[in-house]
């Protein structure tokens, strides 16, 4: 299976278990969790089931292409179910058979891993689920996301795109990955690859990254005044983003490090906490009707 | 007539590090509970898998015994009235006891006459009770790590999906968190389906037909077994470890051994790195020739049947090839970093925001490493060498292997230095200067390696305790009990000349010229010496001394770690002797008077009886031999010595009397006894001993 294949069988999928398929996001985010879809609904009381790919940009991860492995920026397919329904584990084994992996054939086991991100306040528990030995998905009940008690319960499952591409395929270089019949992940992805690196290790100005880290926080905050949180949370993506391009080049030291994890780490708070209260005077509106399903 | 009980909790996937304490604990909550109600039963038996925690109780009584109890009311004079007949207060007494006025009666407590009446409770049907009981159990099972999910407030290890609850076979009806009970179990995940259990007895061989070996020991020994199997057909030699096997025994309900191999170009990487890439992060079993080389091969235990093996044992052949080609690609890289380079980068990784970075710790070790290596007095070479290893001994933890496998620090800073053409003794000494890694581990095993891992240790001590970090109940994030006991560990093993107020001068001393010293020094050596004393009673408990011995030599002093072990294997042998009682006796009654001298000065003129001259003679004639074999670390030897003293001890005190009203006598027999307790006492305090 090829991988847009993979992503039109997921899609599909999942549609089927009443989510709604939205897109990526159009800020820079480091994985599918950051996304407004993901972050900010799964706070609060209203039922929320959503899937979408997630382009997810991990500066430091960038080898200019040449790794087989690694890459500057990876897809990851994501699904929030809130409530996390009771047979979830099932629906998601049966993502993977539709997915042309038949647990009988291979060695699926749910491994422990707890998952937190300092910089959302958010953390969680779960497992990696393992195929033949290889961490395929990341499942992950949301305990806390922006400092506030999940009620309901959110589960997020996310799926880790090329490495489970390389797994259907049986390649062992990412870039050797079929995206569709005649069309290499190579010849998709190769260049940006290369020249992402090549900013994000040499070319980056790192002054003005520092200069704009200030601006894109003092711009939250200042939207966040008006408790507008969509847009104050896109400038805490930005500034999540640039603060992954400056320690990617080195440029902030381990010290200075935790005082700019615990800057993002109040705006994510404020915008949880804000979305909360705006979504509660709106009334919850989703709170009654069948939230995030599109079939009925 | 007796049934039995069986709870299954089936929940997703519980994490395997938690789930033998969980089913150990779900064992004790039910017996307990079960003896609480008074309600008897033959056994216990607990089950777990990655998916269950189980418990079948055998033979549990259908009823508690019915009760006969005596209560006691009011006393008789306030239970009968002026016409000797019943009192409000005790007709009173009878209603609430549930029986007829005429069966009061009275008894005699304590020489007054209480009116008592008697009860008999029946017992209570056992199915009354074990709905509500069981979901107490189960709902107050603790776990170290506990998750909400869905809409329920319930806080769990995982999510609970089923619950099985039978009585013979009749349902214990429960509901937690949505889940009703019922006696519907479920086999294995991918191989097995839902198994109705008929009855506790049938548990196991019911879900082993669903492809579930619940049973831990059986599912271990089938592991085990496969694993040796596998191994003896390919003429391999595994070893076994035990938390492996543990961790893997709990990720599998059905295990299969099968077995994956990687390229033998890989075997140029430290065999360190693939033995912890394949075993931490792959739960495999690395396997050996019979010379104990590492083969290209590898174990691991499938949960699952024997179907498409091949395809389980290809997939896992690559993921392991990538982590290793990573490993490869990190060596090499690694190899091209210089470690003054290393160094230097040492001064960014922040150690603690008021101790500096680690760069600054390095500094601190390499000054406490010289003056210990100093007060030692070690020949130059080692000096020499100690210098250098305590500045390179953390150079490796800006390596990109050491970032990748955080237990390799120190063996890749061997492996690299070796490489750098580092002296093999400064080599060696990084990786030793980690151990003892853990409780059970050797310490270093050459003098360099022991010199820098005390310094090591010792600076991460006096600092937070400097700063105010000080382990508490569980919390010792810096794991400062262990590094004080790798201390000890390595004074005793290394036999190191050195006290424990010498150790930590020499430190505070680097602190205070660094202006680190936050907290007032002799505030600081006492909380230090106190903390180090715990270790030592660790260890003396550790070699099964007992707990009145270890604290009589400990009285005496700690400073001297080696000292303090040798006293307390000695008195022990001592006290264990059978004709030591009367001796102790001796010993505490001097040791008693002898607090009350003014000094030891002994004028022989002054001596009036013969015993007293008796006395003096023997300890004199000892005395100096005693102090010879204390020098010379024969402890049990001295205490044998200073046992000849008893009879004369006896004799003196049955013969004189100390506190005579002639002060001369008084002050000389005190003299006498202050001496000889001075020397007892340097032992131990014996007066703490339990005779």
């Amino acid at each position: 299976m090829n991988f847009q294949n993979m992503i039109l069988t997921l899609q599909q999928f999942w549609s089927e278990q009443n989510c709604i398929i939205v897109q990526p996001y159009d800020v820079e985010t480091g994985a599918g969790t950051l996304n407004p879809m993901t972050f900010l609904r799964s706070i609060g009381p209203e039922p929320w089931n959503v899937a979408y790919v997630e382009p997810s940009r991990r500066p430091a991860d960038g080898r200019y292409g040449e790794n087989p492995n690694r890459l500057y920026q990876h897809h990851q397919f994501q699904v929030i179910l809130k409530p996390s329904p009771d047979n979830i584990q099932e629906i998601y084994l049966e993502s993977l058979k539709q997915l042309g992996i038949h647990a009988e054939d291979h060695d699926i086991r749910f491994v422990e891993d707890n998952w937190e991100h300092p910089a959302l306040g958010a953390w969680g528990l779960g497992w990696e689920v393992w195929l033949d030995g290889m961490e395929i998905t990341q499942f992950t009940y949301f305990q806390q996301v922006g400092g506030i008690d999940t009620n309901p319960v959110a589960v997020e499952i996310t799926y880790g795109l090329e490495r489970l591409a390389s797994y259907i395929q049986d390649k062992e270089n990412v870039f050797d990955l079929e995206w569709v019949e005649g069309v290499k992940y190579r010849d998709v992805f190769h260049q940006p690859e290369y020249e992402h690196s090549k900013y994000t290790f040499e070319i980056s100005d790192t002054k003005m990254l520092f200069t704009l880290f200030n601006m894109y926080e003092e711009e939250a905050k200042k939207i966040l005044e008006q408790n507008l949180v969509f847009p104050a949370y896109d400038y805490v993506l930005k500034c999540s983003h640039t603060f992954n391009l400056l320690d990617a080049r080195g440029a902030i030291s381990v010290t200075e490090r935790t005082g700019y994890i615990t800057r993002v780490r109040n705006l994510s708070r404020l915008c949880a906490s804000t979305y909360l209260q705006e979504r509660e005077r709106l009334g919850f509106p989703l709170l009654e009707g069948k939230g995030g399903s599109n079939n009925e | 007539m007796n049934k039995d009980i069986l709870i299954e909790i089936g929940m997703e996937e519980i994490p395997s590090r938690f789930i033998r304490d969980a089913a150990n604990l779900l064992e004790k909550k039910i017996s307990e509970w079960l003896s609480d109600s008074r309600i008897h039963f033959s056994g216990t038996k607990v089950f777990a898998t990655p998916r269950r925690l189980a418990v079948v109780v055998n033979e549990v009584s259908t009823k508690q015994p019915d009760l006969r109890s005596e209560v006691k009311g009011p006393s008789k004079k306030i239970a009968l009235n002026e016409q000797e007949e019943w009192s409000k207060a005790a007709l009173g007494f009878a209603r609430s006891q549930g029986v007829e006025p005429s069966d009061l009666f009275f008894k005699e407590l304590k020489g007054i006459e209480y009116v008592h009446a008697v009860k008999n409770e029946i017992g209570i049907e056992t199915k009354s009770i074990l709905s509500d009981g069981i979901s107490k159990i189960i709902t107050s099972m603790v776990y170290p790590k506990n998750m909400r999910w869905g809409k329920h407030d319930l806080k769990y290890v995982r999510p609970i999906r089923w619950l099985v609850a039978l009585y013979d076979e009749v349902i214990i009806p429960l509901e937690i968190t949505g889940v009703h009970s019922g006696r519907t179990s479920r086999g294995h995940r991918f191989l097995g389906k839902e198994v109705d259990i008929q009855h506790p007895s049938t548990y196991v061989s019911q879900l082993k037909e669903s492809f579930v070996f619940v049973d831990i020991e059986e599912r271990k020994q089938l592991i085990h077994n496969q694993i040796n199997t596998l191994a003896k057909d390919k003429n391999w030699v595994v070893s076994i470890k035990d938390d492996l096997l543990e961790e893997v025994l709990f990720l599998v309900e059905y295990p299969t051994a099968l077995y994956g191999s990687f390229q033998s170009e890989f075997l140029e990487i430290p065999q360190e790195v693939l033995i912890t890439s394949m075993r931490e992060h792959q739960r495999y079993f690395p396997v050996f020739d019979h010379e104990s080389n590492l083969l290209p091969h590898f174990i691991t235990v499938r949960n699952g049947d024997k179907k498409s093996l091949d395809v389980v044992a290809r997939g896992n052949e690559k993921v392991l090839k990538a982590r290793l080609a990573d490993a490869r690609f990190f060596y090499q890289e690694d190899q091209n970093l210089p470690i003054d380079k290393a160094l230097a980068k040492l001064e960014k990784i922040v150690y603690h925001e008021e101790l500096g970075t680690v760069g600054d710790k390095v500094r601190r070790i390499r000054t406490i490493s010289d003056q210990i290596a100093k007060f030692l007095s070690v020949d130059e070479k080692v000096q020499r060498q100690v210098t250098r290893a305590s500045m390179i001994c953390k150079f490796d933890l800006v390596t990109q292997m050491v970032y990748e496998f955080p237990e390799l620090q120190g063996v890749m800073g061997e492996d690299y230095a070796l490489k750098a053409g580092e002296d093999p003794v400064v080599s060696s000494a990084i990786s030793q200067h980690y151990q003892p890694r853990f409780s059970g581990d050797s310490s270093p095993e050459s003098i360099v390696g022991a010199i820098v891992s005390i310094a090591d240790k010792l600076d991460s001590i006096v600092g937070c305790f400097s700063i105010g970090i000080v382990p508490t109940g569980s919390q010792d994030p810096y794991a400062l009990r262990r590094s004080a006991a790798g201390i000890v560990q390595i004074v005793l093993d290394q036999k190191l000349n050195v006290n424990l107020t010498d150790l930590f001068d020499i430190c505070f001393a680097v602190y205070e010229e660094s202006n680190l010293l936050k907290t007032e020094m002799d505030d600081l050596r006492e909380k230090c010496f106190d903390f180090f004393s715990l270790r030592v009673k660790n260890v003396l408990t550790d070699m099964n001394i007992r707990y009145d011995v270890i604290d009589a030599v400990m009285a005496t002093n700690i400073n001297d770690i080696s000292s303090v072990v040798r006293r307390g294997k000695a008195v022990m042998q001592f006290v264990e002797q059978s004709d030591v009682k009367i001796t102790l006796e001796s010993f505490n009654r001097v040791n008693n008077l002898a607090s009350k001298a003014e000094n030891k000065k002994i004028e022989e003129a002054y001596f009036e009886e013969n015993v007293e001259h008796d006395l003096y003679q023997k300890w004199n004639q000892l005395h100096s031999s005693f102090t010879k074999k204390l020098e010379t670390s024969l402890e049990l030897e001295a205490l044998e010595m200073l046992k000849q003293l008893q009879i004369p001890i006896t004799s003196f005190f049955d013969k004189v009397m100390v506190m005579s009203e002639n002060e001369n006598l008084r002050r000389n027999r005190l003299a006498l006894l202050a001496n000889i307790s001075e020397d007892i006492t340097k032992i131990a305090d014996f007066q703490k001993i339990v005779i």
